[in-house]
């Protein structure tokens, strides 16, 4: 691919353009760290959860990401669409954004997205001038739904979150990828870069991981592998990859001039 | 008098202002966001706003996640 083609290869979502498709996590690992995983990933969108703040300036995560970062804050924590409603309002009213990643869990064992009360929540914010994106088990209508609800992209897990389990859903998502028009970014579960590149070569709009890095033996090294492998699966994805046979062979060396006795 | 911060019973001065607790426990204005009974206060506000006894306010702010 030539360099102009790579440079109009650009990711929309809710109207901003991004050049990177890594979307990485901040949880479980130090402040010190971020800059670098950041920097190493060249990741232009990372995640952040909302806590109750404790009192006397603290060191703030803030503070630590490179500036022109976009913030995804999520709502992880709710358990039904009116929490994640009012922890994205506060989200927004820390003031980094309208972005917001809707995260719904009643299920703490699995960690498995409520998608009913996602769709309820995405409604109600994008109404509110939202640029929302769900977190969702992989279904075909729910994704449907999702986006008649105002979503900008659409998160469908790979494995439980924190799992390193990679694409244990794969054939769903790629039924996301086939019939939803919205960016359709991989989330949760995603263990290894192998995993990470195979969901862009599936046509996947970008990948999103936290856990895989964070359980690292070296973090930034890592955030730099992951974002290696989500560019040589974007590059295969535009590429086109090779048919693959039912089959028997097909010699990739002409079967003429042999010699021969 | 008291009211609740985060949980926590806290003891301030009657009458105070949001502006003026949110410095006193030492929070960065620019890093939160303040709940006070479920109710976002914007930040214009925090100087208009005269807490009550009882008053149950959420601060909160980001950290890392996923």
């Amino acid at each position: 691919m030539s360099e102009s083609l790579k440079d109009e290869d650009k990711l929309t979502i809710g109207g901003k353009e991004f050049t990177s498709r890594f979307i990485l996590g901040s949880g479980k690992y130090s402040l010190d760290l971020i800059k670098a995983a950041v920097e190493n990933a060249g990741a232009q969108m990372i995640t952040l959860a909302l806590r109750r703040a404790n009192q006397g300036g603290m060191a703030n995560i803030l503070d630590y990401i490179p500036e022109g970062v976009t913030l995804l804050p999520n709502t992880s924590g709710a358990r039904n669409a009116d929490e994640a409603v009012r922890i994205a309002r506060l989200s927004k009213e820390v003031g980094c954004g309208d972005f917001v990643k809707i995260e719904i869990m009643r299920d703490s064992k699995y960690l498995l997205p409520d998608n009913s009360e996602t769709i309820k929540a995405t409604e109600i914010l994008a109404k509110e001038g939202f640029i929302v994106m769900p977190y969702m088990y992989p279904d075909l209508n729910v994704a449907r739904d999702l986006k008649e609800a105002g979503a900008a992209s659409i998160m469908p897990l790979a494995a439980p979150i924190g799992s390193n389990k990679g694409l244990c859903t794969k054939e769903f998502i790629q039924i996301l990828i086939d019939e939803v028009d919205l960016p359709i970014i991989v989330d949760a579960g995603i263990g290894a870069p192998s995993q990470a590149c195979e969901a862009m070569e599936m046509g996947a709009a970008a990948v999103m991981a936290n856990t895989a890095i964070a359980t690292a033996g070296d973090v930034p090294a890592m955030a730099e592998a992951m974002r290696l492998a989500i560019e040589a699966g974007r590059k295969a994805y535009l590429a086109g990859l090779g048919r693959v046979m039912e089959k028997g062979g097909s010699a990739s060396s002409p079967l003429t001039g042999f010699l021969r006795d | 008098m008291e009211i609740v911060v985060n949980g926590d019973k806290v003891h301030c001065e009657e009458k105070i202002t949001l502006e003026k607790l949110v410095a006193e426990l030492g929070y960065q204005k620019d890093r939160i966001a303040v709940e006070v009974n479920v109710d976002i206060i914007v930040k214009s506000e925090y100087a208009s706003c005269v807490l009550g006894p009882a008053d149950t306010l959420e601060i909160v702010t980001f950290v890392g996640g996923g």
